[in-house]
């Protein structure tokens, strides 16, 4: 019993601060500042907790099952929302409804940990639910904004959309093995058809969670539209831990389908990469940029899923910990300048620096992290990514990622470019930072500097799987 | 009386799922698109049922995961017409072609 506790702790302490942020909902009085304060302590100690007490083990008859390595995958999707306490500060202060959205964001986070740990696709299909449909009411959260409505329907109607070809991806999978633990499943899958379009139905749904090519199309829409703390959420945690049990799903459950796997991998990862950059070339609006660069961020995790499992689990691993920071960093500096100058556009940000040099410092180190220039992580990142890639000895596919990669710095030039060089007459003045937005930039400016170049980051990583 | 075998029931559970998927694409009512979401979701649970009874009789995974789909159905609808009731206040009216401010 004791032992159950332990093993669940991380979702266990999840839970209880969603009940401990309704009861203060139900009680009177607490300002927005003073609530943020506490939230922003809650996720410190909840990151810290992380680090304490991991206990490997099956729960459930094999439904949840967790080990090193899960728990340092909830322990980066747990700074991150740490990080994300932190950085739109601006936006949360000005937010009516702030204990409500820590409730849905903390309930969605709630359900990514236990799709991290799931065994059984039943337990997958609950969990996968749980961390889309609050965030969908999330999207919702600037009330009284046109596009904020439009991108919850667009993302509501998706989710459902692609949740129902993942059901009947699973109920294909149910009917031709007659199991669906992940335990037993390898053992039971052959390749015969109706096991072969299964698969293509579970790996279409994937793809649509993690806007894939053929399916991105929600993504932009719905990162435009939603306020700017939910499309951070939405574009690192949500995409890490769907990302997180993609490698599961390939590495342990569909292993027998390896070949078959192989080529979808490396066809859709092709065509992300070079339409989520060509459509990060003609952005103005810098959420929309953010949204498809994302994309094309995408591609290149999907170089290093097509690798076997040790090297793809842990390069991956180390490039959404880099990820986290860097993009939850470009964001943040997003976040502070539409919430106090209401400003998106690329245009905008001419003459930045003049006027707002740390914002601009800050800004464009994430940007140099996501192009992948070598002094900050983003490098090392996309460096393991695509060796990892290269140990099928396919050197076409990864010709064309390195290809990409160059494409990528035009766009992210551009923004710093804007930013550094050009002058304009009327610059956005000079900004004073909450201390909090200050910390969260100060901690991914050093994370993005020291996740390279510590080596024992990633050998740490690898020593997990 | 003709028993109805797997077949049967699959090409139902098959024809259903696309017909939701036609709606989806063609409707332009928010409510009509949510409806055939649902359409989707109960050709699952056709399936499920009908693998459980034809093919897996002793077990009982088929049967648990369609209650759960139901479950999970109506949260989905209940947050969904939430959010459509939401834009229909800002704008006017609960059709797709209206909610257009952000294209490409």
């Amino acid at each position: 019993m004791n032992e159950m506790l332990i093993i669940m702790k991380s979702e266990l302490l999840i839970t209880i601060i969603i009940f401990l942020l309704l009861f203060i909902k139900l009680g009177k009085g607490m300002t927005n500042d003073s609530l943020l304060i506490l939230v922003q302590f809650l996720m410190l100690l909840n990151f810290i907790a992380g680090f304490f007490f991991n206990l490997p083990g099956n729960l459930f008859d094999g439904m949840y099952h967790t080990g090193p390595l899960i728990a340092f995958q909830k322990n980066i999707l747990n700074l991150g929302v740490y990080l994300i306490s932190l950085l739109f500060a601006d936006w949360f202060r000005k937010s009516e409804h702030l204990t409500e959205f820590f409730i849905l964001l903390l309930s969605a986070l709630l359900g990514m940990f236990l799709m991290i740990s799931s065994g059984n696709l039943l337990m997958f299909f609950l969990s996968l639910e749980l961390a889309t449909i609050p965030v969908a009411a999330l999207a919702n959260f600037d009330l009284d904004k046109k596009k904020s409505s439009e991108a919850a329907m667009k993302f509501i109607l998706s989710s459902a959309f692609s949740s129902g070809i993942l059901l009947f991806g699973i109920s294909m999978v149910y009917g031709a093995t007659g199991t669906l633990s992940f335990e037993l499943l390898p053992a039971q899958l052959n390749g015969n058809p109706l096991q072969v379009l299964a698969f293509v139905f579970l790996f279409a749904a994937f793809a649509f969670k993690l806007s894939i090519v053929p399916f991105h199309l929600w993504t932009a829409d719905v990162y435009e539209g939603s306020p700017v703390a939910v499309t951070a959420f939405l574009s690192v945690i949500s995409k890490g831990s769907v990302s997180f049990i993609f490698l599961t799903a390939l590495y342990k459950v569909f292993q027998p389908m390896n070949e078959l796997w192989y080529n979808m991998v490396m066809i859709l990862s092709i065509a992300t990469m070079i339409t989520g950059n060509l459509f990060a070339l003609r952005q103005q609006n810098i959420k929309r940029f953010l949204a498809f660069s994302s994309i094309a961020q995408l591609g290149f995790i999907l170089v290093g899923i097509s690798s076997n499992a040790l090297e793809g689990t842990s390069s991956v691993v180390y490039f959404v910990l880099i990820y986290v920071f860097s993009n939850l960093a470009a964001f943040g500096v997003t976040s502070v300048i539409s919430s106090r100058v209401g400003k998106e556009n690329i245009d905008e940000y001419r003459g930045l620096y003049q006027t707002n040099p740390f914002l601009c410092w800050v800004m464009a180190l994430a940007l140099f992290s996501l192009a992948g220039i070598p002094p900050t992580a983003g490098f090392f990142g996309k460096l393991f990514l695509l060796t990892a890639g290269a140990s099928k000895a396919n050197y076409t596919f990864i010709i064309i990622a390195a290809l990409n990669m160059i494409l990528s710095l035009y766009y992210y030039l551009k923004v710093i470019r804007a930013m550094f060089m050009e002058k304009n007459e009327k610059p956005i003045e000079k900004i004073r930072l909450y201390p909090s937005v200050k910390l969260g930039m100060v901690i991914c400016a050093i994370g993005i500097i020291l996740t390279g170049l510590l080596s024992w980051v990633f050998d740490y990583i690898q020593s997990l799987h | 009386m003709i028993q109805p075998g797997l077949y049967q029931i699959l090409f139902i559970s098959t024809a259903l799922f696309f017909i939701g998927i036609y709606g989806f694409f063609t409707r332009r009512n928010l409510i009509t698109i949510l409806m055939s979401v649902e359409l989707v979701l109960n050709s699952v649970n056709l399936n499920f049922i009908a693998f459980n009874k034809y093919l897996w009789p002793n077990r009982l995974d088929g049967v648990f995961f369609t209650i759960f789909i139901i479950a999970i159905a109506a949260a989905e609808a209940a947050t969904a017409i939430a959010i459509i009731i939401n834009l229909y206040r800002s704008h006017q009216s609960i059709d797709v072609e209206n909610a257009e401010e952000m294209k490409y």
